[in-house]
C-alpha cells in the first residue's frame, strides 16, 4: 500500500504529513504515558510492533496475479489504540522507506495516514462493536481483517485525491481494483494469523490483557480461577 | 495448538498458494506477481502523462538480492521479538506449574 516516493504532489505530502504528525505525536505522548504507568505492558508493545514488522515484509501473491502485503496493524490497534498505533506504524514504514525504497519519506505522512491511522482506526471500530458480543478471537479476526483493508482502500482514496483525472469516479475504481482487490485474500489471511497470536498471548500473558481491558475475566475463566485459589502474594 | 489453529494455518497457505496455482503457466503479461505498488505508479503515469515524480529515494538496494536481504532482516528482527515473548512466557508458566 506505500505510495511510492515522489509519486504524490508537495502540497499532498504537506497535507498528510501534518495530519499524521498530529496523531503520531499524541500516540508518543500516549505511549510514554503507558510505558511509564504500567512498566508491564512493554514486552506486548514490543509484540505489536514485531507483528507489523513481520506482516509488512511478507509480499503474498494475490487473486489479481500481483503481490502485497498484510500489515499487522489491527493486533496493534486492538491492544494500544490508533496514536501508538501510529507510532508502531512509522517505525515500520521508516524501516521500509529508507532501507527498502518502499514508500518514501516524502509519502510518509500518507503511508502513515492509510497504515497506521484509518486501517488501524477501522480495526478499533469493529472491535468495539463486537467487544463482549462474540468470543474475542473472532472478534480480533474480524478487526484485524477491517484495519488490514481498510488500510488499502485509504491508500485508493489518497492516490485518487491527488491524481482525480477526468473521472474521479473512474481513476477510484482503477486504484481499488489495484490495491483493495488483490488485498482482499490477504486481508482475510492477516485475520487467521491474527487469531493464532492472539490466542497464543491469552494464554500466557492474559493479565495484560485484562489490565489494558481489552477482554473482560469470562475470556479466562482458568486463570483468574487459579489467582482465587492461590489466595495471594505469589508473585 | 488447537485444531483450530491447524485449520488456519492451512487457510493461510490455501489463500497464499491458490493465486499460484491459478496463473500457472501463464506469461509475464498476466499474472507476474508484480508489486500493487508499481501498479499504481504505472497507473499515476498513465492518468497523468506529464506527471514527473518529484523526489526519488535517497537510498535503494543496489539489487534484488539485497532487497531480499533487508526484507529477510525485517521479518526476522519481528520473527526475534515474538519468539522471544511466547518462548519466554511459556517457560515461565511451565516453571510455576512445575515448582507447585
Amino acid at each position: 500500500m506505500h505510495i511510492m516516493e515522489g509519486f504524490l504532489p508537495p502540497m499532498w505530502c504537506a497535507f498528510w504529513y501534518v495530519l499524521s504528525g498530529i496523531v503520531v505525536g499524541y500516540g508518543v505522548i500516549k505511549m510514554n504515558k503507558l510505558m511509564k504507568e504500567q512498566p508491564e505492558v512493554k514486552p506486548l508493545l514490543a509484540v505489536a510492533g514485531a507483528y507489523m514488522f513481520v506482516l509488512s515484509s511478507l509480499k503474498l501473491p494475490s487473486v489479481t496475479g500481483s503481490c502485497s502485503h498484510p500489515c499487522g496493524n489491527g493486533l496493534s490497534a486492538v491492544l494500544f489504540g490508533v496514536p501508538i498505533t501510529a507510532v508502531l506504524a512509522t517505525v515500520v514504514l521508516l524501516f521500509q522507506a529508507l532501507l527498502l525504497a518502499h514508500g518514501g519519506i516524502t509519502t510518509l505522512g500518507a503511508n502513515v495516514f492509510s497504515m497506521g491511522i484509518m486501517g488501524p482506526l477501522a480495526g478499533a471500530i469493529v472491535w468495539k462493536i463486537l467487544k463482549g458480543k462474540i468470543n474475542s478471537s473472532w472478534a480480533i479476526m474480524l478487526a484485524a481483517i477491517a484495519a488490514d483493508w481498510i488500510t488499502y482502500v485509504t491508500t485508493s482514496i489518497q492516490l485518487t485525491l491527488a491524481f482525480p483525472g477526468n473521472n474521479p469516479i473512474a481513476t477510484l475504481t482503477t486504484f481499488l481494483g489495484i490495491f483493495a482487490i488483490t488485498q482482499v485474500p490477504l486481508a482475510i489471511a492477516e485475520g487467521l494469523l491474527t487469531v493464532i497470536l492472539w490466542d497464543k498471548i491469552k494464554e500466557l500473558r492474559p493479565d495484560i490483557l485484562l489490565k489494558l481491558g481489552v477482554i473482560d475475566e469470562s475470556e479466562v475463566p482458568n486463570y483468574t480461577s487459579s489467582l482465587n485459589t492461590s489466595t495471594g502474594g505469589a508473585e | 495448538m488447537e485444531t483450530k489453529h491447524i485449520i488456519m494455518i492451512l487457510g493461510v497457505i490455501l489463500l497464499t498458494a491458490a493465486p499460484l496455482i491459478m496463473y500457472a503457466g501463464k506469461g509475464e503479461e498476466q499474472g507476474y506477481f508484480g508489486g500493487a505498488d508499481d501498479a499504481a505508479g504505472e497507473a499515476i503515469e498513465k492518468l497523468n502523462p506529464n506527471y514527473k515524480p518529484w523526489f526519488s529515494p535517497i537510498w535503494e538496494p543496489p539489487s534484488g538480492e539485497i532487497e531480499s536481504l533487508l526484507f529477510a532482516l525485517q521479518a526476522a528482527i519481528g520473527a526475534i521479538i515474538i519468539g522471544y515473548f511466547v518462548g519466554y512466557n511459556k517457560a515461565k508458566i511451565e516453571l510455576k506449574s512445575g515448582n507447585q
